[in-house]
């Protein structure tokens, strides 16, 4: 068994760290939830990352 | 967020979900690697860099991209040779920041969580594939994703295109659509549809590079049903980009180039050859899709893509559990972006009751009083940047020469003045020296403004007795190759930063509170929706409806493509609409006036016909546009003159009843009836899959009928490319026209008759159908008169123009102000929905957060300065500023929750009575001062 995390109420797991799931995470964020984003590679941005144009920042403000 | 993880098992209940999750090692300490690069250069492995495509190489140690989030690298335990031999280490000692460490194990956790969002991507295409266009066997022929990178500017190539064969830059080159899409033999029936738009923008960026380049589009549909997405296919075409209607069966090496092999549709078997060959290359179901479908018990199509419905379109078969983005369907990124957003309302509603609970709130000290009566003892901190700032600029000196200005207490140079222990001295020198006002010598406020500020706040200070100046952008990168030039302007830089810092002062932060409403305007699906959402989030809600009942467009339809019957959707709808106790609605209604700013608005709204017709004013914090659209009736094809003439939408109404011959034995169906630059400039993206629902329908009551459908494109995206391979097994027969030969319906001799040329077999065609079935376009509902009402912008297409057509495809320009539905542009239902899920989440943040916070750097009048001349309320361009009475006179005053501090009206005002927060006329004058104190110094030294 893995090492169980204190409760936290009101929280939401976001699977994938794309523009997707950042978006769903910033939103939730805004709307009053924890959130834990869950991305499988070392760090979030997704294929979005890899595009040229259309792709102005890559902020992401977890 | 937790990164390098993986997903293991879900149990529990909505509300009460355990996560598990195995975090792999990184082999680094995330909180010790300041990513300066180091270990990159010293590691002596090679390997594919996937970021890249594979187009480069890295090492087993690395971080993908600069701006990677986060900023930590890390080692590819699969290539290290460390991890994998033992031996090696060197990264070790070469990290000056002690991070590396390969004692790190995989970590397992269990994750509390309400509720659950999938939003894994999607997959790519198997290169087995694209085997048989000689990918792998020709260096060039690529993927449209490796051709991505190779544009880029920053790039292994930097945006450098040529032939990996022998380095050329190529002349002619071909993109092949409908790579491992739209193709049964991979499995792959539906279309992806993104490549369209990606190959045209691919093709778009190419002709910059090289207008000489001969570029042509395979297509067998060119599907840019988004918004405005035609317009870029048109610019392409006008620009000499070639689009070629045919199937490419292959791609043979042909000396230096490559040959193509396709067939037209007049049955013609043709080669050409190109220099290099792009594959647009389609989506994919996640990799790992089975394996979340076990964990979650999410349900998948026949195409491993998450299952979902209709009228439910993010909500996948397990309670609890939502999705959105490319696992529910190959998808572009504003709708991958609007579902996150409706998702992020969806998981909301589920958990509303512990809504807040989660949340770290941060607490700070309390603020330091600092008047301009105090002693100014400034601190100036220079930093290095690792070796980005001190390669060219002597940091050393500059932070010397700050040292000796007056009222400069204390000066320091830092490695990273961004790390997290570079907070800590920060915090810990402000205390120690009594320092009163920071300036940061280091890169751009842009992005590190709002740390730096933070950190002021937790040491008990103003975040605005703050000065940031750029000596990375502004010195050691544009002036890389003139070192002592750099350093000396970066002395200017830190000279003029530090005389603005004595000018600082406080500035007080302002909140104002929100009224906890949303007015919606549009009682159709969309506005429904919204209020239903927004009503879940526990906020409540007036929906307005001009009609006499809400349920709008629904109304007129009967069965979707997916085979739901509308009107059981639209009474559950209507039911739960009406039974919220947080939603009032108002029917017979119109919106009259609103006044105000985000959190707070004011509206008069007109309800009730006749004599009793009243007015009543609403206070909102919100507002959600779902006006909707109509069915475009054009003044063409014998419509309205012949009762064999229809549209789709009557054709439906047709199908749906109880006559013996609704579906005659011969019909005609004609797409675009009126769009695409027809009456209508753009394209309604429903037309084709009304048709093709509309001809299923007819197959299933009379198998015998014969359908002929004339179209430009046949856009049936996404899993609709099902129902048009179903179609064309029934026998239906699509022939498409081209825009200067379109069909035409005419009577002769009082029998109905169309005429129109025949693509396949070359020839002109007369028929006399029983039935002609026009797809006509969707025109947006009044507009005009609410764009007028709330200031807000329209397209060319009298559709409302939301504030970001990529990142913010929901918001309006006006805050406060969301959009969704048919008056954001044409689209079917379930789009419809998850927009407006998406528009009710946006909507809901200001009535969550209870306040809108106002930045403290907007405008301020002097009210004994201002004249009331109003030239700055005439030239604001948010309305943020009004005339009001003060005693006899008129002044200007700022409206706070509405300046973006732009600074229009401080630049303008004749007698420098309006001061921005921050930038004050002191301020700057006193920077361009000290710039101007430089030539004094030198002329000293002379």
């Amino acid at each position: 068994m893995g090492k169980a995390m204190n409760h936290r109420e009101g929280s939401v797991m976001v699977l994938g760290g794309g523009i997707a799931g950042i978006q769903a995470a910033l939103d939730l964020t805004e709307l009053g939830y924890y959130v834990y984003l869950v991305e499988k590679s070392p760090a979030v941005g997704g294929v979005m990352a890899q595009l040229d144009k259309t792709f102005p920042t890559n902020d992401c403000s977890l | 967020m937790l990164t390098n993880a993986d997903f293991l098992a879900l149990d529990g209940e909505p509300g009460k979900f355990q996560a598990k999750i195995n975090m792999r090692p990184r082999y680094i300490d995330a909180d010790a690697c300041t990513a300066c690069g180091l270990c990159t250069q010293y590691c002596p492995r090679h390997q594919s860099d996937e970021y890249n495509e594979g187009l480069a190489q890295t090492r087993p140690i690395h971080i993908d991209y600069a701006q990677a989030v986060p900023a930590t690298y890390y080692i590819d335990p699969a290539s290290c040779l460390h991890l994998q031999h033992d031996t090696c280490q060197i990264c070790v000692p070469v990290c000056q920041s002690h991070a590396i460490n390969f004692k790190q194990q995989p970590e397992e956790r269990i994750l509390q969580v309400g509720a659950v969002i999938l939003s894994p991507g999607f997959g790519k295409i198997d290169s087995s594939v694209l085997e048989k266009f000689s990918y792998g066997k020709h260096p060039d022929v690529v993927t449209a994703f490796e051709y991505e990178r190779m544009t880029t500017a920053s790039g292994p190539f930097m945006g450098e295109i040529k032939c990996f064969s022998d380095g050329r830059h190529p002349k002619s080159m071909a993109f092949i659509q409908c790579v491992g899409s739209r193709d049964i033999g991979c499995n792959n029936g539906y279309c992806s549809s993104v490549c369209c738009m990606y190959a045209i923008k691919e093709a778009l960026v190419t002709k910059e590079h090289d207008p000489d380049v001969d570029i042509t589009i395979y297509y067998m549909d060119i599907r840019t049903q988004g918004k405005d997405f035609d317009a870029a296919r048109e610019r392409a075409e006008s620009i000499g980009i070639k689009f070629v209607r045919a199937r490419v069966a292959g791609v043979t090496p042909w000396d230096k180039n490559l040959k193509l092999t396709y067939s037209t549709l007049d049955g013609q078997h043709k080669f050409e050859s190109h220099d290099m060959v792009i594959l647009s290359v389609g989506l994919e179901s996640p990799k790992d899709a089975a394996g979340i479908s076990k964990i979650t018990g999410a349900e998948l199509n026949k195409y491993d893509f998450c299952a979902t419905e209709t009228f439910n379109p993010l909500q996948t078969s397990r309670e609890g559990v939502i999705v959105a983005g490319a696992f529910q369907g190959p998808k572009d990124i504003p709708e991958s972006v609007t579902q996150s957003s409706g998702a992020a309302a969806l998981a909301a509603a589920v958990l509303k009751s512990q809504r807040g609970k989660g949340v770290v709130k941060k607490t700070y000290p309390d603020e330091q009083s600092v008047t301009a009566e105090d002693e100014v003892r400034i601190g100036v901190f220079v930093c290095h940047c690792g070796i980005n700032i001190s390669s060219v600029v002597d940091v050393a000196d500059v932070a010397e020469y700050a040292g000796g200005m007056e009222n400069v207490t204390y000066h320091t140079e830092s490695l990273y003045s961004c790390s997290q222990d570079a907070q800590e001295v920060l915090k810990q020198k402000i205390k120690e020296h009594k320092l009163n006002r920071v300036v940061i010598a280091a890169c751009s406020p842009r992005t590190h403004e709002p740390l730096f500020q933070e950190t002021l706040k937790d040491a008990g200070l103003n975040r605005n007795l703050f000065e940031m100046v750029n000596i990375r952008d502004h010195c050691s990168w544009v002036h890389a190759n003139e070192p002592e030039a750099a350093t000396a302007k970066s002395r200017d830089l830190v000279r003029m930063g530090v005389a603005k810092a004595r000018q600082i002062q406080p500035l007080a932060e302002q909140t104002v509170p929100v009224t906890p409403r949303a007015l919606i305007v549009g009682g159709g699906v969309a506005g429904m929706t919204a209020a239903l959402t927004v009503a879940d989030q526990g906020f409540p809600v007036v929906l307005l409806e001009k009609g006499s009942q809400i349920g709008g467009n629904l109304q007129n339809l009967n069965y979707t493509l997916a085979g739901d019957q509308v009107a059981k959707h639209l009474k559950g709808l209507v039911d739960r609409v009406k039974k919220a106790k947080d939603i009032a609605v108002v029917t017979n209604a119109e919106l009259i006036q609103t006044a105000g700013f985000v959190g707070n608005f004011s509206s008069v709204i007109e309800s009730g016909t006749g004599k009793k017709k009243t007015e009543q004013t609403v206070d909102h914090g919100v507002i959600v546009v779902a006006t909707g659209g109509h069915e475009h009736r054009p003044d063409k094809y014998m419509l309205g003159k012949s009762k064999k003439v229809m549209t789709q939408q009557d054709f439906e109404k047709q199908l749906s009843g109880k006559a013996t011959n609704r579906a005659p034995g011969s019909i005609v169906m004609i797409q675009c009836a009126g769009s695409r630059g027809d009456d209508l400039n753009y394209c309604s993206k429903v037309c084709c899959n009304h048709a093709l629902k509309n001809i299923l329908k007819v197959k299933e009551i009379n198998p015998d009928s014969q359908i002929i459908v004339l179209y430009r494109d046949m856009r049936a995206y996404g899993m609709a490319e099902d129902s048009y391979l179903e179609a064309r097994q029934k026998g239906v027969v699509f022939i498409p026209y081209e825009v200067d030969n379109k069909p035409e319906v005419f009577e002769k001799s009082r029998k109905l008759q169309v005429k129109f040329f025949d693509t396949i077999m070359q020839e002109e065609v007369i028929l006399a159908p029983d039935l002609v079935a026009l797809s006509v376009g969707i025109v947006p509902e009044g507009t005009d008169k609410l764009s007028k009402l709330l200031k807000l912008p329209v397209t060319a297409n009298d559709f409302f123009l939301e504030a970001h057509v990529k990142l913010k495809p929901i918001e309006m320009a006006v805050e406060g102000v969301y959009i969704c539905g048919l008056a954001h542009g044409p689209k079917p239902i379930d789009e419809t929905i998850v927009q407006a899920q998406a528009a009710a989440a946006k909507a809901a943040i200001p009535l969550v957060r209870g306040f809108a916070k106002v930045d403290p750097i907007i405008s301020n009048v002097v009210q004994d300065l201002c004249i009331g001349c109003g030239l700055c309320v005439s030239l604001c361009p948010y309305g943020a500023l009004e005339m009001k009475k003060v005693g006899k006179k008129r002044k200007a005053e700022t409206i706070a929750a509405a300046c973006k501090a732009c600074g229009i009206c401080a630049a303008h005002c004749p007698t420098f009575a309006i001061n921005m927060g921050g930038f004050t006329n002191e301020q700057l004058i006193s920077q361009i001062e000290a710039f101007g104190d430089r030539k004094k110094e030198v002329e000293e030294v002379a």
